[in-house]
Parts: C-alpha cells; structure tokens; sequence
C-alpha cells in the first residue's frame, strides 16, 4: 500500500492522525531582571551561582561539571549528527525575573498566568493535582502543594531551594543517580541547572493525586536545563507528572534536565512525562531511577514534540526484587528525530524489568529505539522483557531498533523482540467498507496500535494526547 | 619442499611482495590495499562496529609472514568430511596440496592463484568490489595486500553442481598466518555448494587467519556456502563474507564456530534483486575463554525480497559471545520480508553473551522483526530427561545439541548436516572431557 499516489489523500490521512502540536505555540515579551547572556564560561556559572545565593560547594559543583562538559566529546560516534547544529555560543543560560514563586495563581505575573491558564493547568490543579510546580524559562513561577500533604511532612519545591532548605535530605542523593560525568549533556546541566523540582516523600505516606511540573520556554535562544531529584522513603508511594512546551522559535533552543528518582525499599516512583516541545527544540534529557529492595520505578513517557529528542529513561535495580519499567510512545513526524528508549541495569538478585516501546513515523518523521540490558555476573533469578514495535505511515518515514542485550551467567531470562510494520490495507479496507473514511480508519488503526499504552497515562494530565486517545474506542480496536 | 622466502619479521613491518606471475592489474590492488591498510585506523573504544569486542586481539604485531607449514601426505589424510564430494581442495598455508574435481564441463573451479593467471579478467570482474562495512575494512585490505590463494569457483548459466565441492584451510607453525580467499560466482539459474574447512595443523601452534568470502548469485541461481571453523585454541579468525543475491536467486551462507582462541565472523547479504532471498545461519559452541563475535548486515536494495537470519550460541566456561545485527531496509525497498533472531543458550554462570540486534527502516511496506533470547536450561528439563535414566551433564549436551540442529537444519541437505553434526558432537565431546 502506498499514500504517495494521492498527496490528497495523504494530507487527510496525516491530519486525521496528527495532533495538536500548535497549543503551546505562543509567547510573551521578555521581562527578565536576570539574564546570563549568551555563551557559557566560568562566569555564566559565577552569574547563576551569584543570583541564586547558593553555597560554596553547589558553586564548586557547577565548575567541575562545566569542565567535564568541555572535556566530553559530542556522542556522534553512535548518535545523530544533528548534534553537531548545536550553537553553544549563542545559547542564553540563565532568564529570570528574579521573583520568588508564588504559591497562588491569582499572584503570578499576568502573562506568565496566562501562559499556564492557555495550557490548562490553574484547571487542572483545582481538579485533580496535589500539588503543582510551574517553570517559566528557569525559575518556577508558581509552586504549590494541598496544605494535608506539608503536615505529612511531604516536599515538594524547586531545586535552588531544596538544596538550600533542605539539603540534608537532598544532598545525599544529588548528583548520584546520575553523575554529572554521565555524559556531555549531564555534565552541561550539572554545570548550569535551574529550576525543577526537589520532591521527599516521607516514610509510608502514599500520594493518591498526582504532583505536577510544567516546564515552559518562552525566550528565543534560550537553553532550559531544570533538574528534579524525587526520594521516595520506605514504602511511599508518588506519582509525578510534567509536561513541557515552547512557542516555535525560527531558532534552535536547548532542553536538557538531569531527572533522578531515588525509591528506597519498598517504595514506588510513577514519572510520567508528556513531551510536546515546538519543533525546533534539542531535547536532550538523562533520566535514571534507583530502585532499592522491593521498590519500584515507572518511567511512562510520551514524545510527540522537539526536532530531535534523545532520551533514554534507565533504572538502576540496586535491591532484591526491584523492579524496573519503561512504557514509552513516540510520534516522529517530517523533520523530527525521536531517538528515546531505555536502560535496565540489574544490580541485584531477582529484579525484573519491562520495556514496552512504540513509535510512529509519520511523513519524512524518524523514529528510533535504543535500549540497554545490563545483568552481570554473579546474580540469579533477573528477569527482562523488551518489546519494541515500529508503525511507519508513508513510504518516506523511517524507524531503527538498535538494543543491546548484556546477559552474564546461566539464572537469568531476557527476551526482546520488535517489529515493523505498516497498518495493513486488510484492516483499512474492513473499515471503510463499514462507512469511515481512509483517514479516520487510518486514525483508528493507530489509536490502536498505542492503545494498551495509553492507558497507562493518567487520562485527566493527557492534553496534547487528546486526539490519539479516542476514550469511546477503548477496547474496540484490538 | 623448500621456503622461498622465509620471513621472520612481523606481518604488518613490510608491504608484501605479489607473485610475478600474477596479472598488473593484482599487482595494483595488493599495492593500493596496502597503503589502505597502513592508512586506515586500527578500531578503538567507542567504535561502534567494535562495541563489546576485545581490542587487544587485534594486535597482530606477533605474526610473521610465510612458512610454508606441513606439506605430509597426513594433512590430505585429515582433510576428510564429506563421503564423496564432487571436487576437494587442499591447502597449507595458503599452498596447494592436493586437489581432485569431477565436476561438469564448463564449471570453473581452480585455485586462486591459478585463476589470476589463466582466468585474469573473469576474477577481475568479481574480485572484492564491496567496501567492508561492517568494522573490518583495515583487515579486509590486510587480506586483500597478503592474499595469494583461495578458490575461485565459476558456475555458467543453467549448471547444477550435484554435492558439495570441498576446500581444506590448514594453519601450520608458530605464529603463521593465512589470507584465504573463496570467490564463487553463479549464472543465472546455476547450483552449487562450497565448504571451507579451517583447522590448525598442530594443537599448540599461535596462528591467524584472515578470510574473505565473495559469493555473487546470478538470477535464478542458487549458492550455498559453509564455513567450518574449527582452528585450535590459541589461533585468532577474521572471517569477512559479502553475499550478493540477483533476482529470484538465493543465498545460503552458514557459520558453524567451534575453534579458535577469537573469532570474528562479518557477513553482510545485499538483495540486489527482486524475489531474491537469503539465509543467513550460524551455529557457535564457544567453551572456556574462546569468543566469538559476530555482525551481520542484511540490506534491502530491492523490493520484494526475504531474509531470514537465526544464529544460536550455545556458552560452556568463561566463553563471551557478540551478536550485532543489522536489517537495513533502502528507501523504495517496499514488500520487504526481513526475519532476524539470536539466541542464547547459558551453559555456565560464567559465559557472557551480549546482543545488538539492530533495524532501519527507510521503507514502509514493509514485514521486519527481530528477536534475541538468552536463558539457562530449566530445571524441569533435566529432571525430566533424569527420569529417564540420562544423567544431567549427557542431558545438558542433547538439549544443546538440539538447540543447534534446529540451524542445521535449515541446511536442507542430509548429508551436509551428518557432516555438520560430526564436528559439533567433537565438541561436545571434547567439552565433556573438560576441553573446548
């Protein structure tokens, strides 16, 4: 079957699967009191330090990791040339208005409050959310938690402020999940980050609502690189969710956070992320979990946005039965890059690990899964699963699997499979022949390619979903 | 015999020097391929042709060139396998020994060093004419500088070679090195099947084995190709295969490793032509510190083509295995059927095994799936075979021994399977007796 015989036909097929990428394309004039400039140097990392009032050894931090970022050569050896179109030079580091963030709607400045009312989140918070962190370039513009959850003694606060506030609980853990000599884009964030959230769940205290962060990049050039550190005490329970968007600049911008979830025993992490950056937007993320002792990390990802994102959700299973999971969705369509997967790294006996993976290739759209297993020697009773299935639309779209599979030692089990396929003319036939168009049997059979995956998001958080989730067609399509 | 030319100075030192009865134009291309070898850079960590391989044996520097190895009537002696095959080469490092043909008229199919000099042009035509893609391009033109025989075989159009023809690599002396060459080239709607045997002249003799095969199928045709490798213990292999398949022909290339101290096996079919299908097998049986590392490429060119690749391990000891595979779909490639799966099979909490099975798709019409397992024998099964009386290290071996025949197989010659089979059970059998 091919849809390059009727570009008309194509262009209804494309709308009818296509989803609103356009929501968050819209922006404000700048007002900011701080800005970094372009360009990063030592005094970039002074200047950040400098505004944010932090102590010696998060200064300290920073310029080792600004070293390491300039030691580090790009990964092209294995990724994407596009990497090499990154303009550091030109990139603003730092945008702030230098305001403390507010902990009611009704004080955040006009613009920055209707930035957020547009995306619906003010809505969103009053309807289900236990707490909300909104950032605005890279400082948190609003914060706020449901009063119940601070007498539980729940944190939930931006990075500036955890590490300050807070750092007995934080320092430990910050920077370890993730080292900041990971990889280039780690060492950049470490050496630059603003923003994000700082999140202690104490001991037992299981979260029924979700948190929220809302990461927004409203200035041209400008590079956002929050970081979100999540510890997770014995036996708690969160689920935290973030979503992202930027107007559609004509130049590049720069994403890169260091996210690092840490669920000690008995503990459960669910991150679910809904990435619809602009078109033009590097996002360049590192995301690990470290799972103790029975506890458990859910990476439920979903990339529809970005020219290029590269992510690669990992978790490390450090204690007996931790379990790991990554349940990831990707749209590439003309002109976007969608390389996301995930790493499993077991590090103690009987841990299990599952990766559901599927993307979509729309028009000249590319979509690509790397994955990573990891059991080493010595362990007994690990367990992985790895499934990765591609649905490429038109004859130009593009998709590639590359996961590598590192088993040592005869107790374990680890099996992966993919699949390409297109959807297949059979299917499209049987539906128009009960009355629905091409385009929105097209829109169907896609809807139920990612159906069992999109029940894993929270439905209420699904905005830029709302058109691949079709809620009456649930369980109809197969 | 005598040595002509003893060297005792390293192999990568010195250009060689090509034999003056060879043709100018071989001359030319041993000479630019040296200068491509000393020019291209030796791989390093973070290549990702090379990721998880060992770097340190890709230092060559001990091996010498020449040597002319044994030459004793008991070399054409062990060079046994098949009851009857329809011809039968026999080499010592890289030297004719022995050589026996009842092949049909028309069918060419002589020695390398023979063919340059009586059937120049023909080899020029198919000799080489791919870049290696898959990381070995330094060691593919190390071949190309250093190789002075092989079989070059020529099927015309509308031949059917009945039974297999048969070429014995032998590896002699310590620190000797050989640059095997196998090209075979069939017409359209031709038939035939060549086996490489390499195998260690001695037990305890360091070697290195750099081997090229070019296997071109014309349309229709039909070529089927076996590489035995069985070297001793402390010998290193690269074996770089490049298949091409024209329309409606088919390819069959199968691997069985069960020698060699390092192994390095890069196979890569190109369906140049509609209908056209190739099958891509391999059967590794690596014990006690042996390794083996294998890639694979399988690129679409044309519509409408099948390629089906299944390699299995079975991992004794400290054994370490590579798999990296890659189906590569070109845009316009449509009603591509492309199947690739690795599996591993764990026979000791030591071996490693580790799998990069890839995909990329340019195409959308398109059926491309890939699998890679890797799991121990279950409890259940041993217990089972227990109770009926096999005690546990015999039912380990059946299950292997199964696990491997379902490749074999797929060879779909009963006698070349027997042959198969004979090599794989003296490795069990020398595994069992606590070798590899």
């Amino acid at each position: 079957m091919s849809y390059d015989t009727s570009s008309n036909l194509d262009a209804e097929t494309r709308e009818a699967i296509d989803i609103d990428r356009s929501k968050g394309d819209f922006s404000f004039p700048e007002r900011h009191k701080f800005d970094a400039g372009r360009g990063l140097t030592e005094r970039t990392v002074d200047y950040i330090s400098d505004v944010k009032g932090e102590p010696q050894w998060i200064r300290e931090f920073r310029h080792r990791a600004l070293k390491v970022f300039r030691e580090k050569p790009m990964p092209t050896n294995w990724a994407t040339q596009d990497l090499e179109n990154i303009d550091f030079d030109v990139i603003r580091y730092y945008l702030s208005d230098g305001e403390k963030p507010k902990r009611s709607w009704d004080e955040v400045p006009e613009e920055v409050l209707r930035t957020f009312e547009r995306l619906g989140i003010p809505e969103q918070e009053r309807a289900f959310l236990a707490g909300v962190e909104a950032q605005y370039d890279s400082e948190a513009a609003y914060s706020n938690m449901k009063e119940e959850l601070t007498k539980l003694g729940v944190i939930f606060v931006n990075s500036t402020e955890g590490l300050k506030e807070h750092e007995e609980i934080f320092r430990p853990w910050f920077g370890k999940v993730i080292p900041t000599g990971d990889n280039k884009f780690s060492a950049l964030n470490s050496a630059v980050f603003s923003g994000g959230s700082f999140i202690y769940i104490p001991k037992g205290v299981k979260l029924k609502q979700p948190l929220q962060a809302y990461f927004r990049i409203n200035s041209e050039n400008f590079g956002q690189f929050e970081r979100t550190l999540i510890i997770a005490d014995e036996g708690a329970e969160v689920m935290y969710m973030e979503g992202c968007t930027a107007p559609k600049f004509e130049t590049a911008t720069l994403h890169s956070a260091v996210v690092e979830l840490v669920a000690l025993k008995g503990a459960k992490i669910q991150y679910v992320t809904v990435q619809n950056w602009s078109s033009n937007v590097f996002n360049l993320v590192t995301k690990r979990g470290l799972a103790m002792e029975d506890a458990e990390v859910r990476w439920i990802d979903c990339n529809i946005g970005s020219r290029l994102t590269m992510k690669y959700p990992g978790v490390i299973m450090k204690g007996e039965r931790a379990r790991g999971e990554v349940i990831s969705i990707a749209l590439a369509n003309s002109g976007q890059h969608q390389d996301t997967g995930a790493k499993m790294i077991h590090a103690a006996n009987h841990t299990t690990s599952n990766v559901v993976s599927k993307s979509i290739s729309v028009g000249e759209g590319r979509s690509t899964y790397r994955g990573q297993v990891h059991i080493p020697k010595h362990l007994k009773g690990c367990k992985n699963n790895t499934e990765c299935d591609a649905l490429l639309i038109n004859t130009k779209s593009r998709t590639d699997t590359y996961p590598a599979i590192t088993v040592k030692g005869n107790q374990h089990a680890t099996q992966h499979e993919a699949s390409v396929s297109q959807v297949s003319e059979d299917m499209l036939f049987y539906m128009q022949q009960r009355g629905l168009s091409e385009g929105q049997a097209m829109s169907l059979a896609v809807n139920g390619f990612i159906n069992d995956l999109v029940r894993e998001f929270p439905m209420e958080y699904s905005v830029e979903l709302k058109r691949l989730i079709d809620l009456e067609m649930e369980g109809s399509v197969g | 015999m005598s040595v002509v030319l003893e060297h005792s100075s390293s192999l990568l030192d010195s250009a060689p020097e090509t034999p003056a009865a060879f043709p100018a134009w071989f001359a030319d291309r041993q000479r630019a391929a040296w200068q491509r070898f000393l020019d291209t850079p030796t791989p390093k960590r973070g290549d990702e042709m090379w990721r998880f391989s060992t770097l340190k044996q890709l230092d060559f520097s001990v091996f010498t060139k020449g040597g002319a190895g044994d030459s004793s009537v008991a070399i054409v002696q062990r060079s046994t396998a098949l009851e009857s095959p329809v011809a039968k080469f026999v080499f010592v490092n890289d030297r004719l020994l022995h050589a026996e043909s009842k092949l049909p008229q028309g069918v060419l199919c002589l020695p390398l060093a023979e063919a340059l000099v009586t059937h120049g042009d023909l080899v020029r035509e198919h000799f080489m004419k791919q870049d290696s893609r898959l990381g070995s391009a330094k060691w593919t033109a190390l071949h190309e500088a250093n190789l002075s025989n092989g079989l070059f075989v020529h099927v015309p159009a509308n031949v059917e070679v009945v039974g297999s023809i048969e070429v014995f690599h032998w590896l002699g002396g310590e620190n000797a090195t050989i640059f095997p060459h196998t090209l075979v080239v069939t017409g359209a709607n031709a038939k035939v099947r060549v086996v490489d045997y390499f195998q260690s002249v001695n037990d305890d003799e360091a070697g290195l084995c750099v081997a090229v095969n070019d296997l071109i199928a014309g349309p229709g045709s039909k070529l089927d190709y076996l590489a035995i490798q069985a070297f001793n213990e402390r010998t290193r292999v690269i074996q770089v295969n490049e298949t091409g398949v024209a329309r409606d022909a088919s390819a069959t290339g199968f691997i069985l490793n069960i020698g060699a101290a390092w192994a390095r096996n890069e196979s890569l079919s190109r369906l140049d032509g509609e209908g056209s299908r190739s099958d891509m097998l391999s059967v590794s049986v690596p014990a006690r510190a042996q390794e083996y590392d294998q890639r694979t490429f399988q690129h679409h060119v044309s519509p409408g083509a099948y390629s089906d690749l299944l390699y299995k391990n079975s991992l004794y000891d400290k054994s370490r295995t590579i798999f990296s595979g890659l189906i590569f779909v070109d845009e316009g490639a449509h009603r591509t059927d492309a199947y690739q799966t690795c599996r591993n099979l764990f026979m000791s909490e030591d071996a490693e095994a580790n799998s990069m099975p890839g995909l990329e798709i340019n195409a959308d019409d398109v059926k491309c799936s890939h699998g890679s397992t890797s799991a121990a024998i279950s409890d259940e099964e041993i217990f089972y075979l227990r109770a009926r009386g096999i005690d546990p290290v015999r039912a380990r071996q059946l299950i292997a021994r199964g696990f491997s025949v379902e490749v074999i197989e797929r060879l779909g010659d009963e006698k070349v399977e027997e042959m198969v089979l004979r090599f794989l059970d003296d490795k069990f059998a020398r595994i069992a007796s606590g070798g590899a």
